[in-house]
């Protein structure tokens, strides 16, 4: 870690009970990760649906209590901090959730909504007219928006006030669950556009939850990838889009439907059946659809590894432009 | 043969500030065995278009000029709620892109599957049996014990697989899909599309398949419609929205997805501006308020013009590739 870094993650466990009342099953929907983030940085987590990256998400706002490891925000340990401890911290740290008009409370006004952090921190003495009109502005909506609600706004309008509330008390860092899911492809480039920009003009760091990869290229510094609560993969987005080493990291970047219809799909099929976490598989996680897999993998889990500059969680990391075995193309 | 030809369709909304024209002249068709995907922004009528067709527009709703003609050239506009119910579930299947809303919660799998055949006729036992069949076709795996499971007991990508699973038993000449994939992530999309392509040419049925991601209507779709603002802008086949966009919209909404910028960039490609209010309709063309290449003749109402092959373009500015020639 580095005096740069806002937030840092370790070892971090989320468990669920599972089974009723009386058992003591339960499972691990975050299971041991670990990530640090810089001022100014962005950090993407991508990986299917329940594979742990909103939970993650809630447990390093405090939304979600940890059953491991730590979690360290600006030098201070916050996983062991209580409700009222946690709250001065959020001004620090917000949050955007996904459903961009469903995040807003449709009794609100938009001017009302983007204010709303400073008198739930109790910024006094702030001009909140004032306030909103800056606000209003940095997201690039005109001033008479205010008097607005939220249910005449476009899904575009709706994610701008978002970011106007995430932003209204200088965190330093934004946390953006599906910022991008269910915009129109032109609104979804205003959005990151302007995520971007003000990550530039107000030095926030930013961890972006995806399942939309073209996103992550073109946002992320670094990007992590998540499979069953652990992360198979972890370096810059441009070592991990050019040579991808995990073979689910492989999987998921072969999978992304081009919008060409003659491109040649060179694809990796996977075995579309997600184990439950329930009942993990034994050895590598991955080993039930992975088209290399080997009889170690069955047994042995893989310890992360650093490999060229970036971790992998995989016995037999990948050569570039590695391809499946031939007898394995088509899972069943 | 067409399995549906919609022909200058217009829908109004009554709204108290006047009347709603969310759809225009809106005329395409979908030819048998053939996808044919709809694609455009949010707010472009594809779900007033789906309402119309099934005839369940909001009670403010009326189709206030042309036809919808399914199969054998049956007009479902104006159709009795009897005879649209005969329709609907048995020669017109829908999927949506929540699989919750076709499945029960309280109620298994198989008896969800069982119930919805109660046209067929068929025994106890061959609806089951249809039922575990339909259920081996979507490659749900060990089907006869999954009949006695409860939809949350499966993933959300085999959520929807069953529900594309019961959409089909009846083998419905037409498949309407709005949106099935986007909720799913990049890996289970392309098995979700690549399913649905086998199902389309096993039972021989075609589809309307609604998205507004780009790269799934380019992999499954023979044929594209172009919406804006209620309007369809531009049509033709795959390849010629894909690769000869003439329409001005088309050609920046193709820009703007990310997935056309090869090299990383921070700053994305945008269309700036809004869809203009229904209410108040430009008389030209819809799009040129937002136009980059607009001239004062887009003042004027657009036809539709057949530029070639099929190709059909609503601006005045797009020259077929013979034009462009000379």
């Amino acid at each position: 870690m580095n005096d740069a870094t806002i937030l840092s993650v370790r070892d971090v466990e989320v468990a669920f009970p599972a089974g009723g009342l009386l058992s003591r099953q339960a499972i691990l929907g975050v299971a041991g990760v670990s990530l640090g983030i810089s001022r100014g940085e962005t950090f993407a987590l991508v990986g299917e649906s329940g594979s742990g990256k909103t939970t993650l998400a809630r447990a390093i706002n405090g939304l979600q209590t940890i059953s491991a490891g730590e979690i360290t925000f600006e030098g201070q340990r916050i996983d062991t901090l209580g409700k009222s401890a946690m709250k001065p911290l959020r001004q620090r740290m917000s949050m955007m959730f996904q459903d961009p008009v469903g995040s807003l409370s449709p009794r609100m006004t938009v001017g009302d909504l983007v204010t709303e952090p400073f008198r739930i921190h109790g910024a006094q003495g702030r001009n909140l007219k004032a306030e909103t009109k800056r606000l209003l502005s940095l997201v690039g909506l005109p001033p008479d928006f205010a008097g607005r609600f939220p249910h005449q706004l476009s899904g575009g309008q709706a994610r701008r006030v978002g970011v106007a509330r995430a932003i209204a008390l200088e965190p330093a860092l934004i946390i953006a669950d599906e910022p991008t899911a269910g915009l129109d492809v032109s609104v979804q480039g205003e959005v990151l556009n302007l995520l971007n920009d003000l990550r530039e003009r107000l030095g926030l760091a930013m961890l972006i939850i995806t399942h939309n990869l073209h996103v992550v290229h073109h946002v992320a510094d670094r990007v992590a990838v998540m499979y069953l609560g652990r992360f198979v993969e972890t370096g810059t987005t441009e070592d991990v889009f050019d040579a991808p080493a995990h073979p689910y990291t492989a999987a998921l970047l072969s999978a992304n439907p081009e919008p060409d219809p003659d491109r040649a799909h060179d694809r990796i099929a996977l075995p579309a059946e997600v184990p439950s976490l329930l009942r993990r598989p034994s050895g590598c996680e991955f080993h039930t659809r992975c088209p290399w897999v080997q009889d170690r993998c069955r047994t042995e889990a893989p310890a992360p590894a650093d490999i060229g500059g970036r971790r992998v969680a995989c016995h037999f990391p990948l050569a570039p432009g590695a391809r499946p075995p031939a007898h394995r193309k088509e899972p069943a | 043969m067409s399995v549906l030809a919609i022909e200058t369709l217009n829908v109004t909304f009554s709204t108290e500030a006047g009347p709603l024209h969310a759809l225009k002249d809106v005329s395409f068709t979908v030819p048998e065995r053939r996808i044919v995907g709809i694609v455009g922004e949010s707010g472009c009528g594809k779900s007033t278009l789906i309402n119309a067709i099934l005839g369940l527009l909001a009670d403010n709703g009326r189709v206030t000029g042309g036809r919808i003609l399914f199969e054998d050239g049956n007009d479902l506009v104006g159709l009795d709620p009897t005879a649209m119910r005969a329709l609907r579930g048995l020669r017109i299947s829908t999927v949506f892109q929540d699989p919750m809303g076709a499945l029960n919660p309280v109620i298994s799998v198989g008896r969800q599957m069982v119930n919805i055949q109660y046209r067929s006729g068929l025994s106890k036992s061959a609806k089951l049996a249809r039922a575990t069949e339909m259920l081996e076709l979507v490659r749900i795996p060990d089907a006869r014990a999954a009949l006695r499971r409860y939809p949350h007991q499966f993933s959300g990508g085999m959520k929807q697989r069953i529900a594309i699973a019961m959409a089909l038993m009846m083998e419905p000449a037409l498949l309407i899909a709005d949106e099935p994939t986007t909720a799913l992530d990049a890996t289970l999309e392309v098995a979700t599309i690549e399913l649905l392509k086998d199902l389309q040419r096993k039972i021989g049925c075609s589809v309307l398949f609604i998205s507004h991601h780009l790269g799934v209507i380019a992999e499954l779709c023979d044929e594209v419609v172009v919406m804006y603002a209620g309007e369809v802008v531009e049509r033709g086949d795959v390849r010629q929205i894909f690769h000869q966009p003439k329409h001005p919209y088309t050609m920046r909404l193709l820009e703007c997805d990310p997935a056309r910028q090869t090299e990383r960039t921070r700053n994305l490609p945008t269309i700036p501006g809004e869809i203009p209010d229904l209410r108040a309709r430009p008389r030209g063309c819809v799009f040129a308020p937002r136009c980059t290449l607009a001239e004062a003749i887009c003042a004027a109402p657009q036809v539709e013009r057949d530029i070639g092959r099929g190709h059909r373009v609503r601006c005045v500015k797009a020259v077929s590739p013979a034009e462009a020639e000379a």
